[in-house]
């Protein structure tokens, strides 16, 4: 069983079909990319994948739970992290919190708890200390655990979102345009740390990339999407070299 | 049935003074995306100049109304320029709405220190008596059919403004988007002025209405009646002209209605009950249009 | 008891050293007679404002929604407590009365911070602002409007006026529409405020500090990341609305019990009321808890210290107010500053929430 399946996924606003009949399927452990050229409906899709827009047909399903029309909440619960194309992160709380508000839903105590700093609370909080350090260390970001989110370097930004996705501790992860308005040297850094979290958490990832590098060197498998329908769709390798493909991204 | 009608008509007669109020409202939040707490206040600054200058000149009203709506057009202008322009773009949307609520603080204890929190007593600028009907059963108030008159003529003008003048057309194009305006090489900055002075004058003629028809001047005076023609541009759905216009008639009615027929303690509950309905039910209001953030 | 001790504890300490050795300060002075019995009169009051701006800053700062009626809260915990205080005068003994006096203004105040928040809290922004002045506004006119007499035969209440009751010759007229309650009992004291004011923080600091305190705060940052985090959005900004409105009624109440006529006036409950609240709030530093409550207790007590500042203090606050958002927020000045002052951390950054 695939671990996404998605099935004739479709949505329209307004008379327009911003995503038509999209198909697709993630096995463990795959590192999958979708691409497209600007407008083809990419984010779109992680919309509908992470259900903040609800699709007026198709399937969805994770480890073959119908997770169609659930709630962000719910599909974050049930094992879907993201990251976004314009970094969204808790600008005003430090690097470490933001790691922490990734935990919330892991480790819990009640709020009286949490108001009287009584119970449960010190060992929790201990427990959530420890793990939010644990994947700083892993995406270097132990050193600024202490300053605000807003005061780091865009790459580090970068990388303390997908720290915070990964702490919710998903089954798959996704990752919008992360290499967006990067340098080479950041870009292969960000690389690398895709490379990491998958050999260190054994992730499933699916990212929306544009930086077609960045693509061919790390996705195994990919969808190009255009104007909103699956232009072609497997082996990285025999997709880029597909004549349509390559009409779709450098014209005729 | 008659007293139903001079209910009615004053209802109507308050919510021209709303809609008027409403209509500035509506055209600065439209365009520049702010809520102008301190826009009912620039009515109580006409309503003291229009006093200052008609007291000064033995009851000319007619210069103090022309140098309220000079002055007021003015204040507007520097408001914007002062406060408001420098928090443009703002990341925190608070910032502007507390300062706004700063600038309508600062006209309240400014006209407190000048004018005293005395209650002034306001002498109509409307002299004519009226028209009386049914022989003598029904009687409307002049200033109550000048007050309807002229919101309508300010509307239409409004309109034709908006739909006829290249100014107008600036102004919806950054309603619409601000970017994309200025890449069109519309000056934002100027649009949102004119904004501004456009409803700020339009705020000095509805102190002249307002004192007229509720002859008491405060510091104060224009506090309640702004937030009320603001749910009135809520109700009508903000940024929309004829909406400000709906929305103040329907208002000054349901106020007037409230206070005759079910309570006069209750009857500001009403008016605010009914933003809140409005809110939940049809957040967009009767005219408005929906907008969603992107993600 | 660990010797290495977190900042966050630490600073939160600092906070209610403040408080207490401003207590002890103003008790020795009122000792040693240096405190004039006009002095004394403000001491309670600045603790109910110091407990209200604590109130505000939590939905204000840490939730990051605008409340301009927060005042209808405080209205509702003062009236609640004082209606309570009033029928059980008779029977029941001082303490518990007044402990059970401060359990109901709060229950009341929270259980109209969660009936509040269901409209509210579905909006953002403006309206959010516009809507809590409407709330406010509603609770004080309704109040006005409020007729409520006990007989033997039970309560009575009536809209319209006291002879709507139809009340037996013994009853006893409570609430007394736009008259208010009159007489209750003075329970307020300034060590009573204190304790509440210290309450009030320990909530809200020991709030901010928890994994719920993190989620509201999350979701005040970016309320879409928070979703996309598997943060529940709606039952976050509610719990801080409720807890934030619940402390409002802790202020009520110590108000209700430090007057003889107790009234839905504008003075007190509407929303200029709620404004002057606001500018606490702001000039202590938005999101600052401790500075909410120096603030407060500065800003209410330096009109009455100097003489002649009051004819000018709500003008200086106002244009205070406005200096101060521009010099906060203007992207052009915020470009200034890290163009000229460079990447200076002034001392009271870092308390920011």
């Amino acid at each position: 069983m695939a671990l996404l399946e998605v099935n004739n996924l479709c949505i329209s606003f307004g008379g327009l079909r911003a995503v038509d009949d999209f198909n697709l399927s993630i096995e463990k452990g795959e590192l999958y990319g979708l691409i497209g050229p600007n407008g083809a409906g990419k984010t779109t899709v992680f919309n509908l994948l992470t259900g903040v827009y609800k699709p007026n047909e198709g399937i969805i399903r994770l480890e073959g739970q119908d997770i169609t029309r659930k709630s962000t909440i719910e599909i974050n619960h049930a094992g879907i992290a993201r990251t976004f194309q314009n970094i969204r992160l808790f600008k005003n709380m430090s690097v470490m919190d933001n790691v922490k508000v990734g935990l919330n839903e892991r480790f819990k105590y009640s709020t009286l708890e949490g108001i009287l700093h009584l119970g449960k609370y010190s060992k929790v909080e201990k427990e959530m200390d420890a793990e939010a350090e644990k994947l700083l260390k892993v995406f270097d970001l132990d050193k600024e655990k202490d300053i605000l989110a807003s005061n780091l370097p865009y790459g580090k930004q970068r990388k303390l979102e997908i720290a915070r996705a990964m702490a919710t501790n998903p089954k798959l992860l996704l990752l919008d345009e992360p290499a967006a308005g990067m340098n080479p040297n950041e870009t292969k850094e960000l690389m690398d740390t895709i490379a990491l979290v998958r050999r260190e958490f054994d992730m499933t990832i699916l990212l929306i990339e544009h930086d077609m590098k960045l693509v061919s060197g790390i996705c195994e498998k990919l969808t190009v999407l255009n104007f909103g329908r699956v232009l072609c769709q497997g082996e990285t390798k025999a997709v880029l070299s597909d004549p349509e493909v390559i009409k779709a991204y450098l014209g005729e | 049935m008659s007293s139903f009608l001079t209910y009615l008509i004053s209802g109507l007669s308050l919510g021209s003074i709303y809609a008027i109020i409403a209509l500035g409202y509506t055209m600065v939040y439209g365009i520049a995306k702010m809520l102008n707490f301190a826009h009912g206040d620039f009515i109580m600054v006409g309503c003291y100049i229009i006093f200052t200058v008609s007291g000064a000149l033995s009851g000319n009203s007619i210069v103090g109304i022309l140098v309220a709506i000079v002055l007021c057009t003015l204040l507007g202008i520097t408001t914007e320029f002062v406060a408001y322009r420098p928090l443009r773009g703002a990341a925190s949307p608070l910032a502007v709405l507390i300062t706004a609520i700063g600038v309508s603080y600062f006209l309240e204890n400014l006209a407190l220190l000048i004018f005293g929190a005395d209650i002034k007593s306001f002498t109509s600028v409307i002299k004519w008596e009226g028209l009386t009907f049914a022989g003598g059963d029904l009687r409307i108030q002049g200033v109550t059919i000048v007050t309807i008159a002229i919101s309508v003529i300010v509307l239409i003008v409004l309109q034709l403004f908006i739909k006829k003048t290249r100014q107008g057309q600036a102004m919806l194009a950054v309603a619409e988007d601000k970017g994309a305006a200025a890449l069109m090489g519309i000056n934002v900055n100027k649009t949102i002025m004119l904004t501004f002075a456009i409803g700020s004058a339009l705020a000095a003629i509805a102190g002249a209405l307002l004192c007229s028809a509720y002859p008491s001047l405060s510091p104060y005076t224009g506090a309640m009646p702004g937030i009320k023609a603001f749910v009135a541009a809520v109700l009508g759905g903000i940024g929309s002209i004829p909406g400000a216009m709906i929305g103040g008639l329907v208002l000054g009615i349901v106020e007037i209605l409230s206070k005759t027929y079910i309570s006069s303690q209750l009857s500001d509950a009403i008016v605010f009950g009914i933003l809140v309905v409005v809110l939940l039910v049809k957040p967009t209001g009767i005219l408005g249009k929906k907008i969603q953030e992107k993600v | 008891m660990k010797l290495t001790m977190n900042k966050k504890t630490k600073d939160n300490l600092i906070t209610y050293g403040i408080v207490v050795v401003a207590f002890a300060v103003f008790q020795l002075l009122a000792v040693t007679g240096n405190l004039s019995s006009h002095m004394k009169g403000l001491l309670v009051p600045m603790t109910y404002y110091a407990v209200i701006a604590v109130a505000l800053n939590l939905c204000v700062g840490i939730l990051g929604e605008l409340s301009i009626g927060h005042c209808g809260f405080m209205c509702i915990g003062a009236f609640t407590s004082a209606f309570f205080s009033k029928v059980t005068e008779e029977s029941l003994p001082t303490a518990p009365r007044f402990i059970l006096a401060f359990v109901i203004g709060i229950a009341f105040a929270a259980l109209f911070g969660f009936l509040i928040g269901i409209p509210v809290l579905r909006l953002k922004g403006d309206y959010l602002a516009i809507v809590t002045l409407a709330f406010g506004e509603i609770i004080k006119n309704v109040i006005n409007a409020f007729y409520i007499g006990v007989d033997s035969k039970g309560v009575h209440f009536s809209l319209k006026n006291a002879m709507e009751l139809g009340m037996e010759p013994d009853g006893q007229l409570i609430v007394n529409g736009a008259m208010g309650i009159t007489g209750t009992p003075h329970n307020s004291s300034f060590t009573v405020g204190i304790i509440v004011l210290l309450l009030a923080l320990f909530v809200v600091q020991n709030l901010v500090n928890s994994r719920d305190g993190r989620a509201i705060m999350a979701v005040r940052d970016n309320y879409i990341a928070a979703e996309a985090t598997g943060i529940n959005v709606t039952r976050y900004k509610m719990m801080a609305f409720i807890i934030s409105a619940a402390i409002a009624g802790a202020a009520g109440v110590l108000f209700s019990h430090n007057i003889t006529t107790l009234t839905a006036s504008s003075q007190y409950f509407g929303y200029n009321a709620s404004i002057m609240i606001l500018v606490y709030v702001v000039l202590g530093g938005i999101g600052n808890i401790r500075g909410s409550v120096i603030a407060a207790c500065i800003l209410y007590l330096l009109p009455e210290l100097l003489r002649g500042f009051n004819t000018y203090r709500m003008l200086i606050y106002s244009i205070v107010l406005i200096v101060m958002m521009i010099y906060s927020w203007s992207p052009k000045v915020l470009e200034w500053r890290k163009r000229t002052l460079g990447n200076i951390n002034f001392p009271w950054k870092k308390q920011r929430a």
